[in-house]
């Protein structure tokens, strides 16, 4: 959250609405620890990362959807999931994210 | 004031502070910001509150993030909610001993790698800001007597620059007494050869002086101030992690360690 958060008050102040995706676990060898937070905003930029750059894109489309509808969701990506081809780490591993508009 | 603010607040302040987030149900996204003496927000019930509050608290003195799971109204055996908690913890302390050149290197890659780095030397001539500009502090003072008041936990990391045996032992000795969680001091192998003859000397055990990270860094034959701080940064994960820092390409073992939460930085 640090490393985005003077980027996420920037958005905040210019009136944009935001979802935060938060790495919640992992399993097995992951690229990025629990606690790493990717802020995207309605306009469509985004900062940070939840994982090597793997399953940026798919997150990027839960947080559009959660800006647009405000229902948090956590969605797992990895090895065992059936969306690997499309999105799979490329380091294996699995990976839980927290996905949730910031209006808190 | 928003949860969010006071969140940012903190974080700017580099407080405390630990943010918990219910990943289940139609109470998914709920909060609760918890600092060392108050709790913001609500999870469900004032049981589950107070478990989490508890709970984050514990995970702050560590600095790991983790999900913990409890009963609705906070039982610690139960399993209906699970809640993640994101504990910032102020960052951990690097205190460099000795203003030299590889000091200056020190200070930087401390800084990159997320801590709160201070330089101590006992010379007013040389322990300046102008000479490491990188350091979160320098101050003059004589290593053993900063270290023996200094704030110490398992995420410190010390390194002994000071390069002098006198000013070696006693920062060493002072060091031993705490729980940091890297204790480095730079010198060729003679130079830690006599140091550890006269620490033997003055009562040191052989498991005290298995601590002692000596000579400094991992071994890739760095040379100047700049690669010297990254191989020496470079034992401090390893030794974190107890890995080997060998390379990659030529080992078997799984890239990250297999964790379910995690130290920071």
């Amino acid at each position: 959250m640090i490393d985005v958060l003077d980027t996420i008050e920037r958005w905040r102040g210019e009136g944009q609405r935001v979802a935060v995706a938060t790495v919640v676990a992992v399993e097995q060898s992951a690229p990025r620890d629990p606690g790493a937070t990717m802020a995207v905003n309605e306009r469509g930029d985004v900062t940070g990362s939840v994982s090597g750059g793997c399953v940026e894109s798919a997150v990027y489309e839960e947080a559009q959807d959660a800006i647009a509808s405000g229902r948090p969701r956590l969605v797992t990506y990895g090895i065992s999931d059936a969306d690997a081809i499309s999105v799979g780490l490329t380091c294996g591993g699995t990976i839980h994210v927290f996905v949730e508009r910031l209006d808190w | 004031m928003t949860l969010f603010e006071r969140l940012a607040e903190a974080l700017h302040a580099d407080a405390p502070v630990a943010l918990v987030t219910r990943l289940d149900g139609a109470r998914a996204g709920a909060k609760l910001l918890v600092t060392e003496a108050e709790a913001h927000g609500d999870l469900g019930t004032p049981g589950l509150n107070h478990a989490a509050a508890g709970e984050a608290r514990a995970l702050l003195a560590v600095g790991e993030n983790a999900i913990r799971t409890f009963g609705e109204d906070g039982e610690p055996v139960g399993v209906e909610v699970r809640l993640f908690i994101a504990a910032y913890a102020p960052k951990p302390d690097m205190y460099v001993f000795g203003a030299i050149d590889f000091s200056r290197a020190m200070a930087r890659i401390g800084k990159y790698l997320g801590y709160m780095v201070t330089v101590i030397d006992a010379r007013p001539v040389f322990a300046t800001k102008q000479r490491i500009p990188d350091a979160d502090q320098v101050i003059v003072a004589w290593p053993d007597e900063f270290l023996a008041k200094a704030p110490v936990d398992a995420r410190t990391a010390l390194i002994i620059l000071t390069h002098d045996v006198k000013f070696d032992i006693p920062v060493l000795q002072a060091a031993l007494r705490t729980n940091a969680g890297y204790i480095g001091a730079m010198g060729s192998r003679r130079t830690h050869a006599n140091r550890v003859d006269e620490l033997r000397r003055i009562g040191i055990s052989d498991a005290d002086l298995a601590r002692i990270s000596a000579p400094i860094g991992l071994d890739i034959g760095a040379r100047t101030p700049e690669e010297t701080a990254i191989s020496i940064a470079a034992e401090i994960i390893a030794l974190r992690e107890n890995r080997r820092g060998a390379r990659l390409s030529e080992g078997t073992l799984p890239v990250h360690n297999d964790r379910a939460a995690v130290a920071a930085p």
